[in-house]
């Protein structure tokens, strides 16, 4: 006798401790999911980011949910390298400077978190650019896609159309800028270059005096100046008919230098951010609502249990996307399916436990024993088969970034919020649901 | 209550046997409704300030010198799908039709897929079916240390895949319905769901025979009986997140929903009416083998 209630001393003092852990997590959790700003009773609450500054350490985040493409509206680019007739080494190295081209190029076009990776498959070499909050392709296109390989040439003598390429290029330049021509006012291009590129370009000028230097970009004629005398300042003007937007799109390709390799478009998606909107907008509806059915079905159909299993899908549900925005996963429209899913899922464990547990009861076992078997009993199914889903998320997730697999975001997000649902359902289906049920019924016991 | 679920186990096999052949004809007959990710071309989504009609819309693209493939209301826009156009005929629609309907006329979204991506896609899936379907059977195989486990339990997922691919050629002829990237989700998610529910089903049998031990299909039938109920609460719960995720959760989620919602229930079925009652066939039969020799 006395052993037991020792036993049973500690358990209540374990449970206390437990219950403390699970209420501490809730609301930092709660915290963290709220929205930056939120009305409730007719009032405007803010929440606010972390912000310490402590001993010269300083820690802020921001507590805010990444959105996809697909939810703030922006597009998506697919374009293809031509790597055909390359070695492998040959090929990495372009395809890195390939990336890092386009990477420069789109942060110089001043867009948000972009994002750039290369994708392989069977031999094709992709990079998939995603650009948040960009709707006009167009401009996008022609300035990520564009090689932009800037040559300098001279006439060719012995015929009238073709022009001798020299050997001073975009490599040779320091930087390019937007001016604007002083007699006529239109947008020029102006080009600095690096001390070989301006001894270069003096040789060019003395030897063409009188003649035109014929400026290329990537084999088209955009400009032919005559030179009247050698130059020898290291500067030169690029005057054409571009209006300004094409100059500044010139200016972004040539500062950030040339793709190695040309690139062909070969997939194009675009959202309007209205669209992203009202997905956001008819994602929360439909959560919302099944949300509450779920709640409901459980309350009616397991009474006390499944209230106590609701505050768990709560607790869930707070945890999940409170673990969102820390880690963060960029939630798409597949993501919310996988969430509302998981949700689905997460009470699974719940009922795999109250039907064992009605079976118990049948058998005559009391309530504490009963519940104590239901938990241990249906940890194992539970384990054995959430094994078997992971291992479907990650071939969707893809994480070692297997060539032969899906890479792409959509199937990856739904993946991740699939996976990230079933290991906090572990949590709140077993661990939170069988202390509050201990506690409950510890009580009702003593009672 | 008790029930002897096995003794109907001819029914489910004809049950699925049945289903089996309606999706082999809608296969053949329709064939899959593959979406812009798999053939390639474009679709575009236009919103109107006015009231605009299909048949309207249509003509007035056919007078701007494109050949539409289909033109779709979906809720208050319209999705109009074509082959591979270029910029300049993207820009030279978009103004002819703001000519027509008004200086609000919106291209909502736009996509493009050149027509190599699509068999890269069918690959890939492939490739994800085949490891994710080689792994399950191998986990469950080792967890139940027996490979008919295994493999009864892959036929079921198979089955159930199989039926939504099916399923999906008659909502494609009739509804409309196209399979696209996330559909592969959807089915790629119905493996696991189906697998999950196995497992559960399983780990009864395997618990119910360490303790009473028994005839196999004895202890199967109580298995069967001890997580019927957990089972159809278990897609309840799910059918009813996804039922409001396909009437409320807008157009770009709807059928993949329903994909998913399809495969939530035969996976749920397939686990006491397809893998079960194959197990118990196969052991029956295995068993009998080795009492004849």
């Amino acid at each position: 006798m006395p052993y037991h209630s020792v036993l049973e001393c500690n358990m209540h003092q374990r449970a206390g401790r437990r219950i403390l852990l699970i209420f501490i997590i809730t609301v930092v959790a709660t915290f963290v999911s709220l929205p930056s700003e939120f009305g409730l009773f007719g009032k405007t609450f803010y929440r606010r980011d972390l912000n310490i500054n402590l001993a010269g350490i300083s820690v802020s985040r921001k507590f805010d949910l990444k959105l996809g493409l697909d939810l703030v509206g922006g597009s998506r680019l697919v374009f293809e390298a031509e790597t055909t007739n390359m070695s492998d080494e040959e090929r990495d190295s372009a395809l890195t400077s390939l990336r890092e081209v386009m990477e420069r190029r789109v942060n110089l076009f001043g867009v948000s978190e972009p994002s750039i990776q290369i994708s392989r498959f069977e031999g094709r070499d992709r990079i998939v650019i995603e650009l948040p909050g960009v709707t006009d392709t167009a401009q996008a296109v022609s300035l990520v896609g564009k090689t932009a390989e800037l040559n300098f040439a001279e006439e060719n003598a012995h015929s009238e159309e073709g022009f001798i390429p020299t050997d001073l290029t975009g490599a040779d330049l320091k930087r390019a800028v937007v001016s604007f021509d002083q007699v006529s006012g239109k947008p020029v291009v102006v080009l600095e270059f690096t001390g070989v590129g301006g001894e270069k370009f003096a040789e060019i000028t003395e030897r063409n005096v009188g003649k035109s230097v014929p400026i290329l970009l990537d084999g088209q004629l955009i400009s032919m100046p005559v030179v009247q005398d050698k130059i020898i300042g290291g500067t030169a003007q690029i005057s054409g008919e571009f209006s300004i937007d094409e100059a500044k799109a010139m200016v972004i390709q040539l500062n950030a230098g040339a793709l190695p390799v040309p690139v062909n478009l070969v997939s194009e998606r675009t959202v309007g951010a209205s669209l992203g909107r009202e997905s956001v907008e008819k994602s929360v509806k439909a959560g919302v609502m099944g949300l509450s059915m779920v709640l409901l079905f459980m309350a009616l159909f397991y009474g006390r249990l499944g209230m106590v299993a609701d505050v768990g899908l709560v607790i869930f549900g707070v945890i999940t996307l409170a673990l969102y925005k820390l880690i963060p996963v960029v939630l798409t429209l597949p993501g919310v399916a996988g969430f509302l899913l998981s949700v689905g899922m997460a009470v699974d464990s719940n009922i795999l436990i109250f039907e064992r547990f009605r079976d118990e009861r049948k058998k005559g076992i009391n309530v504490a024993w009963a519940l104590e078997t239901s938990f241990d009993r249906a940890w194992d199914s539970i384990k054995d088969a959430n094994i078997a889903t992971l291992l479907t998320a990650f071939v969707l997730a893809n994480p070692l970034d297997w060539p032969f697999l899906h890479t792409s975001g959509p199937v990856r997000g739904f993946a991740i919020t699939l996976a990230l649902g079933i290991g906090v359902s572990f949590f709140t289906g077993i661990f939170v649901s069988r202390t509050l049920l201990r506690t409950i019924i510890g009580r009702g016991g003593k009672r | 209550m008790k029930v002897n679920w096995l003794k109907y186990r001819k029914w489910y096999f004809g049950l699925s046997g049945l289903s089996i052949a309606i999706s082999v004809f809608g296969l053949i007959r329709w064939g899959l409704p593959l979406g812009v990710d798999f053939r390639g071309g474009t679709v575009i989504e236009y919103s109107f300030p006015s009231d605009v009609s299909t048949e309207e819309l249509d003509d007035l693209l056919q007078q701007s010198g494109v050949e539409t493939s289909s033109v779709q209301s979906v809720g208050e826009n319209y999705l109009v799908r074509l082959g591979q156009v270029d910029r300049g005929v993207r820009e030279k629609v978009l103004l002819d039709l703001k000519a027509r309907y008004g200086e609000d006329t919106e291209e909502i979204s736009f996509e493009n897929v050149g027509p190599m991506i699509g068999s890269e896609l069918i690959r890939k899936t492939m490739y994800a079916v085949l490891i994710s379907a080689g792994g399950i059977l191998l986990w469950v195989a080792f967890s139940f240390k027996n490979v008919k486990y295994g493999v009864s339990a892959v036929a079921a997922m198979f089955h159930d895949s199989f039926i939504l691919l099916g399923s999906f050629t008659i909502l494609g002829h009739f509804l409309g319905a196209e399979v696209d990237f996330l559909f592969v989700t959807a089915l790629l998610t119905t493996l696991s769901f189906s697998v999950h529910d196995t497992i559960v089903v399983y780990d009864r049998i395997r618990e119910i025979s360490r303790k009473h031990g028994g005839e196999f299909s004895d202890v199967a039938n109580n298995a069967l009986n001890e997580t019927m109920r957990r089972s159809i609460n278990n897609s309840v719960t799910i059918a009813l997140m996804l039922l409001s995720l396909a009437t409320l959760g807008g157009s770009s989620v709807h059928w993949f929903s329903i994909a998913l919602l399809i495969g939530t229930i035969l996976g749920t079925y397939s686990s006491p009416f397809v893998a079960v009652p194959l197990l118990v066939t196969w052991l029956e039969k295995a068993r009998k083998k080795q009492v004849n020799t």
